[in-house]
């Protein structure tokens, strides 16, 4: 058996912290995705203007960057705040940013960027007609939105969603850096107290391994949900 | 130049932080960032070639190899590898009394290796997608004119499978250039590594981290430009004339 | 007196997919200046029989001989293999083939297309190369297309730019899948002239084609082909305008 020297408990942790971190951030990050998609698509000019914005800025930057200044700016924006309001309203509160939270809001708003390029493009690739048709049957705008262009767009973004799922896991590693006991950073303290790098490294990367395959299990079966009355082919 | 700087400098001079010392650490760490990305994807072109081709081999001991390869450096995080090298080469035995070791001493070439293995595993995948949509009948056209494998190799199916690969290959220059941030966390002072240095110092990170979060961004959009200026030229062939 | 080798000569050839045998044992002699023309029915072969004279598909039997020379093969664990790839490489170069979809390399220019094996598998120098590739777009009409890239051409103009290619090869035999098939029916007639013209000037062709009146009026040989045997065969005005078998009278009656 390997020895951990003793560990193990904590690899475990960190790897559920990894796995907690990417679902909350894609969670985020589709949310955002769905909003920028629409921002991007409506013919308000401001709407249009800022969606671009957000998307050209963030895939521009370095997620780590981004992540630097969300975390360490971050917690001055929010001390400037709350100092603000001590000194104007005299309300006294003291707000300490998380290193949890703080990954969970980068990753989800980096990611957020890549999903609304992913779903633009399969809002986009659904047939009109199939919308027409909605309408024409009485459905609401709403209705139209949930029964008809959702899961006729879901077929299209699964790919580029599963993509981008793969590439978030991956980027999770990165809230090592501010601070966040995630697997990596428990697998390099361990690296450098035991001195034994290749012991946690290869562990860890297998963990990485075992999730991307298990996901990618997933997203085949629910691209074949999906994909009914569409025929095998895609 | 040096007039240049000096109007930069007088620019600058009601401000603390961006002083001709602060800038400094920013130019030597987009140095040392062109550098690393430059070197790496250069280093990593030459080995995904002749990966590719032989990720796409009917001979299974030289596919397997390769795809586990490919599995393993895009299946896990580039942080991951980079500590594995960074951290792992000082225990390779015997390794501290050889010339390697003045070489690997240094973070700069354990990040090198890292980024040189990663970049090679992900522009494999993409040569080897281009290669195999080469259209088939051109490489039947080939054999029947009596083109020998590596003739046909060198004549048409990696010259038209470079082509195609152009925009996927230049998101992959991109993704480098970004993922080469983290190589400040292995105490190189690259651009990102300047800009920590700057927050550290004067507690500043919407200054540090914005002015290098630009400079990212117009590397970016160069890099965009090159690869659309490359596709207009290498690409035209896929265009119907304008009659 | 020297006796100059027939350029192409195949004897008994058969071929597999799996378990159906697609070439029952088929055989041919290319004398130089002949026209053979292939026709049938879908499915009965004869495209991949005039794939199997320049080894695009391999053969199970049979012997293949391009001038004078035979083509050597071995058997291997997966079937029979030829023994000596730089001879069907040798061979390959005197045989040389336009196919249905015409196949040009698409990342090249027209002139660049012409040149390619002439430099790089005959060993011409460009100069020369280039030179005589312009006579021959010249001759095929399409001297002032040669900058252009094939996705910049008509379907016809890609087919009459796919034969200079096969003609700056200065080939013993020309081999011609299908031609016309891919090409919108305006069209074919370009095409068609420029292969009347070679077979007038004494080139050797096999050529697989439905169009019964090129076979009639150019070939010098007509064979029919049926699930993968030669039903009749001999010269145009024999086999089409007498077909003997019924089913040859079927496959010649006119569609509607």
């Amino acid at each position: 058996m390997i020895d951990l020297h003793g560990y193990g408990p904590r690899l475990l942790e960190g790897a559920l912290i990894t796995i907690e971190l990417a679902i909350l951030s894609l969670i985020l990050a589709v949310v955002l995705g769905l909003l920028t998609a629409s921002a991007k698509m409506s013919r308000n000019w401001l709407l249009h203007r800022l969606g671009t914005l957000y998307t050209t800025i963030i895939r521009g930057v370095p997620d780590l960057v981004l992540m630097m200044l969300l975390f360490f700016g971050g917690q001055i924006g929010i001390n400037m705040f709350t100092d603000m309001l001590y000194a104007h309203y005299d309300i006294d509160i003291f707000i300490n940013v998380n290193e949890f939270v703080a990954g969970v809001i980068t990753i989800g708003l980096i990611f957020g960027a890549y999903m609304g390029e992913t779903f633009r493009g399969a809002f986009l690739a659904v047939d009109s007609g199939q919308i027409e048709a909605g309408r024409a049957y009485g459905m609401s705008h709403w209705m139209v939105f949930r029964r008809v262009r959702f899961p006729l767009m879901m077929r299209h973004a699964l790919p580029g969603l599963s993509n981008n799922w793969m590439v978030l896991l991956k980027t999770t590693a990165l809230v090592s850096v501010i601070g966040l006991s995630d697997m990596v950073r428990v697998a390099s303290e361990a690296s450098k107290a035991t001195r034994e790098p290749f012991t946690f490294m290869i562990i860890v990367a297998a963990i990485y391994l075992l999730i991307a395959s298990f996901s990618e299990w997933g997203f085949a079966r629910l691209q074949k949900r999906y994909n009914v009355g569409f025929g095998e082919s895609h | 130049m040096e007039a240049l700087i000096a109007n930069i400098t007088e620019l600058l001079s009601d401000n603390t932080i961006f002083n001709m010392q602060t800038l400094g650490y920013y130019g030597q760490g987009l140095a040392t960032t062109v550098q690393l990305v430059f070197l790496a994807l250069v280093i990593g072109l030459v080995l995904a070639v002749p990966l590719a081709i032989g990720r796409g081999s009917k001979r299974k001991w030289i596919k397997l190899p390769i795809f586990f390869y490919t599995y393993v450096f895009r299946g896990t995080p580039l942080l991951v590898q980079l500590y594995l090298i960074y951290y792992g080469v000082v225990f390779v035995e015997g390794i501290q009394d050889t010339w390697l070791w003045l070489i690997l001493e240094k973070p700069f070439y354990p990040a090198l290796i890292a980024f040189t293995l990663n970049t090679a595993a992900y522009t494999t995948e993409i040569f080897h997608g281009a290669i195999k949509a080469t259209p088939r009948g051109e490489i039947e056209a080939a054999r029947a004119y009596g083109m020998s494998w590596g003739l046909m190799m060198r004549r048409i199916v990696l010259p038209s499978a470079f082509r195609r690969a152009l925009p996927s290959y230049g998101n992959e220059v991109i993704f480098m250039l970004h993922a080469s941030a983290i190589a400040s966390v292995v105490t190189i002072m690259d651009l990102t590594g300047a800009a920590r240095f700057v927050y550290a110092r004067y507690y500043a990170p919407f200054e540090a981290f914005l002015f290098v979060a630009a400079i990212y961004l117009c590397l970016t959009f160069a890099i965009l430009f090159l690869f659309r200026f490359l596709e207009k030229r290498l690409l035209a062939h896929l265009k119907p004339a304008s009659q | 007196m020297a006796v100059t080798p027939i350029p192409l000569e195949v004897r008994n050839i058969k071929k597999r997919f799996g378990d159906t045998e697609v070439l029952k044992g088929l055989s041919l002699q290319a004398h130089k200046g002949d026209v053979i023309t292939l026709i049938g029915a879908s499915g009965s072969g004869k495209s991949t029989f005039l794939r199997c004279m320049n080894l695009l598909e391999q053969p199970n039997e049979g012997d293949l001989i391009v001038h004078g020379e035979e083509i050597r093969f071995k058997e291997t664990r997966h079937g029979r293999e030829p023994a000596d790839w730089k001879q069907v490489v040798r061979m390959r170069a005197k045989l040389s083939m336009v196919f249905q979809n015409f196949n040009l390399w698409a990342h090249m220019t027209l002139l660049e297309n012409v040149i390619e094996a002439p430099v790089h598998v005959l060993g011409k120098s460009k100069k020369e190369a280039v030179e005589h590739a312009r006579a021959l777009l010249e001759r095929v009409g399409l001297a002032e297309r040669a900058d252009y890239y094939p996705a910049q051409m008509s379907g016809g103009q890609q087919q009459r730019g796919a034969i200079a290619r096969a003609l700056a090869m200065d080939p013993e035999v020309m081999l011609f899948d299908e031609p016309t098939s891919a090409l919108d029916p305006e069209l074919v007639g370009d095409v068609l002239k420029v292969m009347r013209d070679l077979a007038e000037e004494g080139r050797t062709m096999i050529v697989v084609t439905h169009e019964m009146a090129f076979a009639r009026d150019v070939s010098s040989q007509v064979i029919y082909l049926h699930q993968g045997v030669v039903e009749e065969a001999g010269p145009p005005a024999e086999v089409l305008g007498n077909p003997r078998s019924e089913r040859l009278k079927q496959f010649l009656a006119p569609k509607h």
